[in-house]
């Protein structure tokens, strides 16, 4: 975690945060509220507004933990990340799906388990990584652990070939994390 | 216009069918537990993908409050199996590592 703007210490402080947290909460889940049931009847808005009310005043700090200087950034990254990921899954659908209807499939695949070290250390980097491992086709995270360690079933040698790669540099540069490259 | 969308909407429909097509086939062929969950995971997540967003297309055709918010509902639907599925999948490999199947690997290699 990167340092707060102010000392996380101060009362002062602490009241912004989780203002702020219990603001974006509301915000979130009454839009979620007014989503989901689709009638503006006044009835049914202040049942919402009531519910998200009480839920983020309870809860506020679960879904957005603090007012860090590298959160907004990260979001905003982490945006952006997202259509270079459904890129990518497309591409690589079209390879599973080449590979399913061939006749000679049996040929083509080669199921094997790797290990790769990619030395992510915050649990939402690791989080991103194994599920972008995972719906990328050819490849699923077997296990995952805190030291970054992941163990990955391939279903053909081109699937794993291009594993940690790009996808890893995009990750760790979302969280602002640090990789090193053991192979 | 109305052509326009039209055709990009049956272009999504059909190419997702054809990715659940690809999934289901896959199930049958693939040689084991392990090689069988990547069509299953993945070529579902893609699939419906294309369905709903060929959907939401066409629901937005009459511009009103009421199919934007139909249609953010089905982004929602992407939005939780784009999370859910690979985390399904995910879980069942581990079941399957803990419970000690071996994964199936050319006998040539072995």
């Amino acid at each position: 975690m990167k340092k707060p703007v102010f000392p996380a210490d101060s009362p002062l402080v602490r009241r912004l945060q989780s203002a702020f947290s219990f603001v974006c909460t509301f915000c979130f889940l009454f839009a979620l509220w007014l989503v989901l049931s689709g009638k503006f009847e006044p009835l049914l808005l202040g049942l919402g507004f009531l519910a998200s009310f009480l839920v983020a005043y309870f809860f506020h700090d679960l879904l957005f933990p603090g007012f860090h200087r590298s959160y907004f950034a990260s979001s905003i990254r982490f945006f952006a990340y997202i259509p270079w990921l459904i890129v990518e899954i497309f591409k690589a659908n079209f390879h599973l799906l080449r590979l399913v209807f061939h006749p000679r499939m049996h040929d083509l695949i080669d199921p094997h388990i790797v290990s790769i070290r990619t030395g992510l250390s915050k649990d939402m980097s690791i989080v991103t990584m194994a599920n972008s491992i995972t719906l990328t086709p050819g490849t699923i995270t077997v296990t995952a652990n805190r030291e970054g360690l992941f163990t990955v079933h391939a279903i053909d040698r081109k699937s794993s070939r291009a594993l940690p790669g790009e996808m890893l540099g995009k990750v760790a540069a979302v969280f602002g994390d640090e990789v090193e490259r053991i192979e | 216009m109305e052509l326009l969308i039209n055709s990009f909407v049956v272009i999504c429909l059909v190419s997702g069918l054809v990715f659940f097509a690809g999934g289901s086939v896959g199930i049958i062929r693939m040689p084991d537990f392990y090689s069988r969950l990547h069509p299953a995971g993945k070529l579902d997540t893609l699939g419906i993908m294309a369905v709903v967003l060929g959907l939401a297309l066409f629901e937005l055709k009459q511009w009103s409050l009421a199919s934007v918010l139909l249609s953010l509902k089905m982004m929602l639907i992407v939005f939780f199996v784009f999370l859910s599925s690979p985390t399904a999948t995910h879980s069942i490999v581990d079941a399957g590592i803990r419970a000690g199947l071996a994964p199936w690997t050319k006998t040539k290699r072995s």
